[in-house]
């Protein structure tokens, strides 16, 4: 019989590891569309350090479920109500400037959570989060390098870079948005305040907007939902897509 | 039953299906290697953790041991502590060269200071990163200036 807590746990393992699927799946479709090579193989390499960590987090969710459920379960059989990702990752790719923002606004966030939770008294969640923590640091350090080059380029990559950041801004106050279920995994030391975090992102995201010449948005009504399984439109576009193989055939094997 | 020591023997000539110059024991990704009861265990860790590699180096380790006649065997993930690059050997590093991937700076060195890439082919110091990511994940891509050459570079991890 799973206690309370145990099921607290796993929907906290199952929100890290739809963060990661999603946006790895989102990324993967630039593949074969990035504007140069460098970046396609790039944005690859990206979503692949993506999906190896929801994988690895898809398979401690499993476990601590204790329904059966692996990752390809997990992964290919929720539906959009099911899953537990924050709604930044969901968003479309747009053009490379959207790309690049939700990545960048992304891999801060999980720059900090990740550093937190390499610190858990769940080993397992702290052994994920250090191995994860080392990919993310490429990934933070590319994401920065696009924001300060769109953002202070061209008058046009400028312009679509402030626009991403205008459309994108509402989405990451959830980031940022404890529930019951945070406050319990932080109470047993085994999460982290998401709270705490709002002001050293926020400094950082000041420092780079600022060498990038772009402006952080005020203050305004941001979007909630994800984590609670409330999503967005744009999911059930995402995983149709990823989904497809497995739902029409589910004993396909490579 | 094989000693741990003639078990470590047989996974040194089990090769990194990216980088076949390398053997597993060389990577560094061999963690332990101990008998749960009359099972044999080999503890890996994963280099990246999408790394597709790993699966393969899984069925490869578990099929050497079978040719070796040991059947009750298996492998377990162990992913802390994380790996790093500063677990390669020192022959893996000479390997890594000697196949034209150029071998990858001390990961605590991952700071704001940006040391040479050396050229596995001429040697000079005089080369510029092309690309963060290459063709797998441990890898990014590099030029030299003065052969002109391109050439992977193990990044530090």
């Amino acid at each position: 019989m799973t206690t309370p807590f145990l099921d607290a746990r796993a929907q906290y393992v199952l929100r890290l590891a739809d963060n990661a699927l999603v946006l790895a799946q989102r990324l993967c479709a630039w593949i074969g569309h990035a504007p140069v090579m460098e970046e396609d193989v790039a944005l690859a390499n990206v979503s692949l350090d993506l999906l190896g960590q929801a994988r690895l987090w898809l398979a401690y969710a499993g476990e601590l479920e204790g329904a059966g459920r692996d990752e390809d379960a997990l992964a290919y059989h929720r539906d959009v109500r099911e899953f537990r990702n924050v709604l930044l990752v969901e968003r479309p790719n747009g053009d490379f400037a959207a790309t690049t923002v939700r990545g960048y606004l992304y891999d801060l966030w999980a720059h900090f959570a990740l550093s937190e939770l390499a610190r858990s008294k769940d080993d397992r969640i702290a052994g994920i989060a250090q191995k994860a923590l080392k990919e993310n640091a490429y990934h933070l350090r590319r994401s920065e390098d696009w924001l300060v080059r769109l953002g202070d380029g061209t008058q046009e990559s400028r312009e679509r870079t402030q626009r991403a950041v205008n459309d994108l801004w509402r989405y990451t106050g959830e980031l940022f948005l404890g529930d019951d279920v945070d406050a319990l995994m932080q109470s047993r030391g085994i999460g982290f305040s998401p709270e705490a975090l709002l002001d050293p992102w926020l400094e950082r995201v000041r420092e780079s907007f600022s060498t990038a010449t772009l402006e952080v948005p005020a203050d305004a009504w941001m979007q909630r939902g994800g984590k609670q399984g409330v999503h967005t439109e744009a999911l059930g576009y995402v995983l149709a897509e990823m989904q497809v193989l497995p739902r029409a055939m589910p004993e396909a094997t490579w | 039953m094989v000693s741990i020591q003639t078990v470590l023997r047989w996974l040194d000539e089990v090769a990194d299906p990216e980088i076949p110059v390398l053997s597993i024991t060389d990577l560094g990704i061999v963690r332990d290697v101990r008998y749960v009861g009359e099972a044999l265990e080999v503890a890996l860790t994963p280099t990246y953790s999408g790394c597709p590699a790993t699966s393969v180096i899984r069925a490869d380790v578990l099929r050497a041991l079978r040719e070796h006649g040991v059947e009750n065997a298996r492998v377990a993930v162990q992913l802390a502590p994380a790996w790093t690059t500063d677990w390669l050997s020192k022959r893996g590093r000479e390997r890594l060269r000697e196949f034209g991937i150029a071998p990858p700076h001390a990961a605590l060195a991952l700071g704001p200071v940006v040391l040479a890439v050396r050229c596995p082919r001429c040697s000079s110091d005089v080369t510029h990163e092309q690309s963060r990511f290459g063709s797998t994940p441990c890898k990014a891509l590099y030029r030299c200036d003065a052969c002109g050459e391109p050439f992977d570079y193990m990044k530090p991890h």
